[in-house]
Order: structure tokens, then C-alpha cells, then sequence
């Protein structure tokens, strides 16, 4: 297919979508109502702080893992991933790999200690036997740091699915949906809290591996079943023939994409089990055995998510083709709507019908994440800082929780203002830099509380903060933000820092960090309080 | 005390004092249960790190083995792509097993007995 023929067939699918808007939007409309619904019965339930924060703690291993998929499997890995194999072949599967792999730090290091021993957040086990008020400050720092760059990547998602749905491409009518994603979540989780969230994940979940078992089918369908034609046919459409399906289409041009390949590797596998909205789903369940159970369903639900977005991503390549999909968008993210048009035939009812439904699924799918993710950061600023730091322990539960809403809409409102910065970067790409900064900042001080007894509150601070600034400050200098045509700000150059991905320095940095502060620090380890924690966090003596 | 003290609220269940904890840090039994949940979590998580980073390193650096086809066009690269979703599965259910028989009733002895107020 030409460049100008491929040019129209994206416009095709707009258009194609645009003709059935009306159901679109009523699919989309049936699970905001729903969803509301949801809401607004868990809001009437949710009555103190543990309700608000933790779903009251008693949802089955079964369902929080579910949740958790929910809360996982965002935009990222169904637009993002299938949007990178569709363009980059084999290395665009690392991304599934490195994102199921990441799953074992969380079940054999943290999710059952985390749960023992922690209450609502994850600065409850960082701050456990340090000074409160300072790792405190930064355990929040450090929530609403990584959660800003994980929404950033959904509200690009939620960009993308707009202007091919509706055909807008105006700025105006991205930041118009964008606005009206923010809302719903603020209303999600100010009136939800953390048990109508749970439900909404849950909801989402079902609906996400429904409409990629359906997808799966179909496109496997074409093929036979067979796989090796399926890849075999992605090879011949992609342009780059059987080197698309060898690793190094994407990463293997120098040493410096090589790096950034190993870079990315390290991020995926170690950012999960430092993601805030996924640690405080542990406590969402009465104890540590239930959360090894739901950390083995999402490991279980997630595995199979990912091992079809094998179909999805080489579907794309093989049945809607390279120029189509770089047309409609140049990192690939509308790869799996549009493969859902052409599987249900282009010019057909039935295209249109599983087109509007995968995308409505994808919109879903955002909204969820976004929702989860501002959980957790407001939980965050109402619990750790406010509570504890502002109001040193000092609050009641009611002025805590009020602190909660008033929190969500304020980052309710910064998300939007971000949504319109995140451009034509893959969503897949964009998360992976907040995994970075997870596995930089937030994972190293989480092991060394849980498991080193000579670590001290200046370890804990010069690992978070460290972390968090030389990954940040690499993402700022780096060709994701600018420098680059697909940057954040493509038209000026100030990058420096050859890799997409930080994590390579920055993890062993934060690593490093936490050591050094440590041996140089002046006080003694509260050896009391470390007895405590790892009673507790092995034993779940006490647990909440 | 066990019999007059009030019945515990789901929330806040008063912990047992630091003595205590101290003491239980220190006794045979909770370091036979921290031995057992390190001397497994700890190695195999440096297995997979490094099993996964073998994956990743091959595929930078040995394009051609990894090309290598094996039937059809499945090539080496794409079986050890899922070799890793197995062995992700096959060692949460190992894990899971151990915690299982070795970790959950020694846990369970000893917080019973701490909360039991013993």
C-alpha cells in the first residue's frame, strides 16, 4: 500500500468510525452509568477510613486479583504493546515479558510483607521504624511522582482513541475528553473510594479480556490457528521480513539502542513491585495469604493477557499492514482498534460494530487506571503527608478522608492540564518511564525496610529522593521530551542523555544511594522498631 | 486477662509490647521461619533476575542465534519469549507451595501465640 493510499485508509477508519459514533458513544455511555452505579453503592458503604482507603479489607483473593489486572492492564499494555509489536516486531514483546516477569519481585519479596505490616499506603512500611515525618514527606513525593507519569500515558491513550473515533484532531476536542475522563475519575474515587474503584477494576478487567479473547479469536481464525502463518504474514506486511521477527528491529541499530534495550528490560522486571496503586491493592484483602492468592489470579489473568497481545500486535501487522497503522498514528497505539476493524471486515457493520466495541473497551480501560492511580496518589498526600506529616498523627478519620477527596481533585485537575503535553508518544514507552522511576525510587527502600536491619532514615531518604531525581532528571534531558520528532517538545533540543529509558543508571543509583546514606549516617537503627516490622511483616502478628 | 479483656475491635487490636517482639526476633523458632522464607525467596529471585536479563542480553547481543528458525517461523527468540511466561507461571506456583507447607504454620504458631496474648 502506498503512503497516500494508506493515508486514506486511516481516514477510512475514521470515518468508518464516525458513521457509527452513535454507537460508540452508547457503548461508552453503558459503562459510565454502570460504572456510576457501582459508585455510588460503594460510596453509600464506605463509612471510615479503612473503607475509603482499602475497600474495607474484605474482598476475596479471587477478586482483588481480578482488581489488580484491572488496575494493571492499562492503556499502555493494550494500545501500547500491540502498537510496538505492530511496528517493531519481536522487541515490541518485551514489553509483555518484562511486565508479567515484574510480577515474582512482587509475590516472593513484598505483597505479603506489605500487607502484615502496612496499613493504607506504602509509606506506612517505608516510614515503619524510620523518623515519620521526613520518609513520610518522601514516600508521598515519590507516589505522586510515579503516578503522574503513569496518567500522563493514559491521557495519551485517551488523546489517541479520540481523534480516531470521533475524528477529531483538534486540540479542543482532545482536551474536551480528556476533561471528561478527569471528571469521571474524580468522581469515581471521591464518592467510590477505594471499593467502588475495586469494583470498576473488576468490571474493566472482564470486559479487557473479553474483547481480546474475542480479537484473539478472530485473527487466530484467519490463520487456521496456525501461529507460525500469523507471524509468517506479520513478517511479509511489516516491510522488514523475517528480521521482524528477531529481536533488534527497533533496539539493534547501535550500542546506545542496545542500552536503552537492557535499560527498559531492568525497568519493566523491577518497576511492578514499586507501583503505589498496585501495592496498596494488598490491602484490600483480610491478610497476607489472600494477597499471595490474588498476586497468583493476576499473574494467571495477566500471563494470558499478554500472551495474547502476541495475536494482537503481529494481527496488526499482518491484516491492517505498517503504513496504515503509522498513518493513523506514528508510535503505533491505534493498532488494536484498528485491527478490530479489519478483522471484522472494513467496509462491514460488523467491522464497525467490533471496532466501536474495542474501543469503548479501551476507553474502559483508561478510565479505570486513571482512577486507580489517583487513589493511590491521594491516599498518599491524605494519609502520609497530610495526616502524618501536616497534622503530625493529630487528625480524625473524617478530616483525613475529606483531606483524600480534596486531594483527587486537585490531581484530578493536574492530569488534565498534562493530558494535553502528551502527545504521538507510545503509550507503552511512556509507562515504562514511570516503572523507572518506581524501580529507582520506591523499590530499593522498600527492600532494604523489609529485609536489612542497619538501614536508616537517611538511607531511606537518600534512596527515594536519589531515585526519583536522577531518574526524573534523565527523563527530562532524554530524547523523550525533547530533541525528537516524536518528543514532548519536538520543536527544541535540549537532551543529553542518550536513552529513552533511565532505569539503567537511575536504579542502581537509587540502590547505591540507599547504602551510602545508610553507612554514613550518624544514628543508630531503632533496633525495636526493626524487631517489630519483621515480626510482624513475616508473621502478620498484629496485621490491620 | 485473656478472659476479662474486651473482645478485640477488628482495627485496632492493641499490638503486643516491643519486649515481646524483641524477644520473638530473637527465639529459635522465628529464625527458623525467616530461614526458610529467605533461603528460598532470596536465590530464586536472583535466578529469574538473571534468567530474564539472559533473555534480554541474547537478544541484544546474539541476533543470529536467537533468528534461528526452529519450525515454521517460530524462531528461537519466540520460544524463549514464552519459555519465560512458563517459568513466570511454574515458579509463583512453586513459591506458592513452599509458602504453603513451610512459611504459613509457622506463621501462623507464632502469631497466634502473640495475639493470644501468651
Amino acid at each position: 500500500m502506498s503512503p497516500a493510499q494508506s493515508v486514506f485508509a486511516a481516514e477510512l477508519a475514521a470515518n468508518e468510525a464516525s458513521e457509527h459514533r452513535p454507537l460508540i458513544i452508547t457503548l461508552f455511555a453503558v459503562f459510565v452509568a454502570a460504572t456510576l452505579f457501582i459508585t455510588v453503592w460503594a460510596g453509600r458503604q464506605t463509612k471510615d477510613a479503612a473503607d475509603f482507603y482499602a475497600g474495607g479489607r474484605q474482598f476475596s483473593a479471587f477478586q482483588n486479583g481480578l482488581a489488580v489486572s484491572g488496575d494493571y492492564m492499562s492503556a499502555a499494555s493494550f494500545l501500547g504493546i500491540a502498537g510496538a509489536i505492530a511496528l517493531f516486531g519481536y522487541d515490541g514483546f518485551l514489553y509483555s515479558i518484562g511486565f508479567l516477569v515484574a510480577w515474582l519481585v512482587a509475590l516472593l519479596l513484598v505483597a505479603e510483607p506489605l500487607r502484615n505490616s502496612g496499613r493504607y499506603t506504602m509509606g506506612d512500611v517505608l516510614a515503619y521504624r524510620m523518623r515519620q515525618r521526613p520518609v513520610r514527606t518522601a514516600a508521598g513525593t515519590s507516589t505522586i511522582v510515579v503516578s503522574i507519569f503513569y496518567l500522563l500515558a493514559q491521557m495519551a491513550g485517551a488523546g489517541v482513541l479520540v481523534s480516531l473515533l470521533l475524528g477529531i484532531t483538534s486540540d479542543a476536542g482532545k482536551v474536551l475528553i480528556v476533561a471528561l475522563v478527569g471528571v469521571l475519575m474524580i468522581v469515581y474515587v471521591t464518592i467510590g473510594g477505594m471499593k467502588g474503584t475495586t469494583w470498576v477494576q473488576m468490571v474493566k478487567a472482564v470486559l479487557l479480556i473479553g474483547g481480546t479473547i474475542l480479537i484473539t479469536f478472530l485473527v487466530l481464525l484467519k490463520f487456521d490457528f496456525n501461529v507460525s502463518d500469523l507471524l509468517g504474514k506479520a513478517a511479509e506486511n511489516s516491510g522488514a521480513g523475517s528480521a521482524f521477527l528477531e529481536p533488534g528491529l527497533q533496539y539493534g541499530a547501535s550500542g546506545t539502542t542496545k542500552l536503552d534495550f537492557i535499560s527498559l528490560g531492568i525497568a519493566l522486571v523491577l518497576g511492578t513491585a514499586g507501583l503505589p496503586h498496585i501495592l496498596i491493592r494488598f490491602y484490600t484483602v483480610p491478610n497476607a495469604k489472600a494477597a499471595r492468592k490474588s498476586v497468583n489470579w493476576a499473574i494467571g489473568i495477566i500471563g494470558a493477557f499478554y500472551l495474547m497481545t502476541i495475536a494482537l500486535g503481529f494481527g496488526a501487522a499482518a491484516l491492517v499492514g505498517k503504513d496504515e497503522i503509522v498513518a493513523s498514528n506514528p508510535s503505533g497505539n491505534t493498532a488494536a482498534p484498528l485491527l478490530a476493524l479489519h478483522v471484522g471486515g472494513v467496509d462491514s457493520a460488523w467491522g464497525a460494530i467490533l471496532l466501536a466495541t474495542i474501543s469503548a473497551v479501551a476507553f474502559a480501560t483508561i478510565l479505570a487506571v486513571v482512577a486507580g492511580l489517583t487513589l493511590a496518589s491521594s491516599s498518599s498526600f491524605a494519609h502520609d503527608i497530610y495526616a502524618n506529616v501536616i497534622r503530625r498523627g493529630q487528625a480524625t478519620e473524617k478530616e483525613e478522608m475529606r483531606a483524600a477527596r480534596w486531594a483527587t481533585v486537585f490531581i484530578g485537575i493536574v492530569s488534565i492540564a498534562l493530558g494535553a503535553l502528551a502527545r504521538d508518544l507510545n503509550v507503552a514507552g511512556l509507562v515504562a518511564l514511570a516503572f523507572a522511576v518506581a524501580a529507582s525510587a520506591n523499590l530499593p527502600t522498600i527492600l532494604y525496610s523489609l529485609f536489612w536491619k542497619r538501614f536508616t532514615t537517611q538511607g531511606a531518604l537518600w534512596s527515594i529522593y536519589g531515585g526519583l531525581i536522577v531518574a526524573v532528571g534523565l527523563v527530562l534531558f532524554s530524547p523523550v521530551v525533547s530533541g525528537d520528532p516524536t518528543a514532548m517538545f519536538p520543536d527544541v533540543d535540549f537532551a543529553w542523555f542518550p536513552l529513552k529509558n533511565p532505569g539503567i543508571i537511575s536504579i542502581p543509583f537509587g540502590f547505591l544511594m540507599g547504602w551510602l546514606g545508610t553507612v554514613l549516617s550518624k544514628e543508630e537503627p531503632d533496633k525495636a522498631k526493626y524487631a517489630e516490622l519483621e515480626v510482624r511483616s513475616l508473621t502478620g502478628t498484629g496485621a490491620h | 486477662m485473656a478472659t476479662d479483656a474486651p473482645p478485640p475491635s477488628k482495627e485496632e487490636r492493641p499490638l503486643p509490647s516491643a519486649e515481646e517482639f524483641s524477644e520473638v526476633q530473637q527465639s529459635a523458632e522465628f529464625a527458623e521461619l525467616r530461614r526458610s522464607f529467605r533461603s528460598f525467596a532470596f536465590p530464586l529471585t536472583v535466578a529469574f533476575v538473571a534468567w530474564y536479563l539472559l533473555y534480554v542480553l541474547l537478544s541484544n547481543y546474539a541476533g543470529g542465534f536467537m533468528g534461528t528458525e526452529l519450525f515454521g517461523n517460530i524462531n528461537v527468540a519466540f520460544v524463549f519469549g514464552i519459555a519465560q511466561f512458563v517459568t513466570t507461571f511454574l515458579i509463583a506456583w512453586w513459591y506458592s507451595r513452599h509458602a504453603a507447607a513451610k512459611l504459613d504454620p509457622k506463621a501462623e504458631a507464632i502469631k497466634s501465640r502473640m495475639e493470644g496474648g501468651a
